[in-house]
């Protein structure tokens, strides 16, 4: 063959195998270095704790109407979140990429699994969504693509569950968008919940983590753990008996209100209650004069009040 | 082929690819380039206005779906939830008084660059001139300034906002082509000591805030700024406090809403 024509072989080999425009490596273990929500990712939201949901009154009825029971029902005992939990869970990040053996060409990015979240795909190959009748998973169907140094993912077909570990919905017409930038060592993902059925305006939340090269960090287990349901609790046996509260029927509707102040049109959340101008309505406020719970002095070799008490243990 | 008909072949495939990792190692290389200004296209410097690889002005609403019960209202003296606080730092806020702030003419100990992007509040954001932008808050009338190119900080007392060294971060360029986007590294020191979070968790004069701001476009067409921030103070923290915040863009000011700082 004529050298000049197996150069230009060479060059466009070469050129093809660079990758797509601006990527950055996403393969390793990312330690969670979120300074936010540490309640919420930590011991748990309390029952009804909907600060910072854009719930509609569809949402916050049903939210209203959760028992912390139906996690007992064999149905409810392997139940996944969706991959918004990425952005709500305590966990590092393990991250690998699969190429076509024989294209070498970027095919899907992977995000591990945790002790309650799938394995996620995030699809790179250009394949096209499910029909929107295909059935749902916890995990959903994602697929993604560069948009300059981010990663922007769309996640669709995702079973209806919770947003939040307290019982508030999101539906299974929900649409999740992740945007994820890495600066340096820090991972920052935004991820968006776009649910016409339960929210108002889409639900955005952030995260941060930063690479590990130790891989020594919390994957809660790092494999989505089998599931064997088992009966928990003998009233649940009663076949067809579904725990629930009925409608003005919570009994922790006023439980923040009565442990930090907090009025009650907050507590349930709603859109208008994410922005400044919201903080009008507030000005009765008093803050509760000493923390007496998950006051986030964990670590520091001083005592903790975290049972209400307001005595240190 | 002949034997040195085959040598010279393999010597000229050698080069060629040799040329073309150049020609890609070269784009990468220019790919990483990083400045507080930028680089026009007839070569000439630019400055960090005409440069901006993302626009980052107009309003900007924080969007509060995050520690609400921290951000939204004060919370309770002793609450240090989500910040690695050191003992020293606790003892500081345990000690927490908003009228002794409030007699000694300090409302705005919350409102320092460190805890300003977390208070809920509208964003304007300006280039003062060529190579400062900056960033107003209506909630305690703050403006912070980002200094690009070789801004010198004065000499003088630390302030609110301190000093702040800005610039554009842009993605690789691959094949020649340099691809849309970027982002904005801020840097913040000479800060005035404060505190973090309104019911008194504190942070010293050697505080050191770095800053990525991203801006990215949703489905329906919005804007946001996400803020991915990091505080490290020696004294008052025991790792870094790293923290991600995000705004979404207003069409016009009409809910700018100047507020003085408030010390409770």
């Amino acid at each position: 063959m004529n050298p000049w024509k197996l150069g230009a072989l060479v060059m466009a080999g070469v050129l093809v195998t660079v990758p797509a425009f601006a990527q950055f490596d996403l393969t390793g273990k990312w330690a969670s270095r979120s300074g936010q929500d540490a309640m919420e990712r930590g011991p748990g939201p309390d029952p009804v704790d909907y600060l910072g949901l854009p719930l509609n009154d569809e949402g916050r009825a049903r939210a209203l109407s959760y028992d912390y029971s139906l996690m007992s029902l064999p149905e409810g005992q392997c139940g996944y979140h969706t991959p918004f939990y990425i952005v709500l869970g305590p966990f590092g990040l393990h991250m690998w990429n699969e190429f076509d053996p024989v294209t070498g060409r970027l095919v899907a990015w992977k995000i591990g699994a945790w002790v309650d979240k799938d394995i996620q795909t995030i699809w790179m190959d250009g394949r096209p969504h499910p029909s929107p009748n295909a059935p749902r998973t916890y995990g959903g169907f994602t697929t993604g693509r560069w948009e300059g140094d981010t990663l922007i993912t769309t996640t669709t077909h995702m079973k209806s569950t919770t947003i939040r570990r307290n019982g508030a919905p999101v539906s299974d017409h929900a649409t999740m968008t992740m945007y994820m930038v890495r600066h340096g060592d820090l991972l920052t993902i935004r991820a968006v919940m776009d649910d016409p059925v339960y929210f108002s305006e889409p639900l955005v939340r952030s995260r941060v983590w930063a690479l590990d090269p130790r891989g020594n960090l919390n994957l809660g287990n790092g494999v989505a753990s089998p599931c064997e349901p088992i009966a928990e609790l003998p009233r649940l046996d009663i076949a067809g008996l579904v725990p629930h509260h009925l409608p003005g029927q919570n009994p922790f509707v006023n439980e923040l209100t009565q442990m930090y102040n907090i009025p009650v049109e907050a507590v349930l959340g709603g859109a208008e209650t994410l922005y400044p101008e919201y903080r009008k309505k507030l000005t009765g406020y008093v803050p509760p004069a000493m923390c007496k719970r998950y006051c986030g002095c964990g670590g520091l070799g001083v005592p903790c009040i975290e049972d209400g008490s307001g005595v240190p243990r | 082929m002949t034997r040195r008909a085959s040598r010279s072949l393999a010597a000229e495939l050698l080069g060629l690819t040799a040329m073309a990792l150049t020609v890609v190692w070269s784009s990468g290389l220019e790919a990483q380039g990083r400045g507080g200004q930028g680089r026009a296209g007839d070569g000439t410097s630019a400055t960090a206005k005409a440069a901006a690889p993302i626009d980052l002005t107009g309003y900007w609403v924080s969007v509060v779906t995050q520690d609400w019960r921290w951000r939204m209202v004060t919370p309770a003296k002793g609450d240090y939830a989500s910040i690695p606080i050191t003992a020293s730092a606790k003892k500081v806020g345990d000690g927490w008084d908003p009228a002794k702030d409030e007699a000694a003419g300090e409302p705005c100990k919350s409102y320092g660059a460190p805890a300003l992007m977390a208070v809920p509040t509208r964003l304007r954001i300006t280039w003062r001139d060529e190579n400062t932008l900056q960033v107003e808050t209506d909630a305690g009338t703050q403006t912070r300034q980002f200094h690009f190119g070789n801004w010198k900080p004065q000499r003088g007392s630390a302030t609110w906002q301190g000093d702040s060294i800005a610039e554009w971060e842009r993605p690789r360029p691959a094949r020649g082509v340099s691809p849309k986007g970027g982002s904005l590294k801020v840097v913040t020191t000479h800060l005035r000591p404060g505190y973090l979070r309104k019911n008194g968790v504190p942070y010293s004069a050697g505080v050191v805030l770095t800053e990525y701001w991203d801006v990215s476009t949703e489905r329906n067409g919005d804007q946001w700024i996400t803020i991915t921030s990091t505080v490290e103070d020696a004294r008052y923290l025991r790792e870094p406090w790293v923290t991600a915040l995000n705004f979404k863009n207003e069409r016009d000011g009409a809910k700018w809403d100047l507020t003085p700082c408030l010390a409770r």
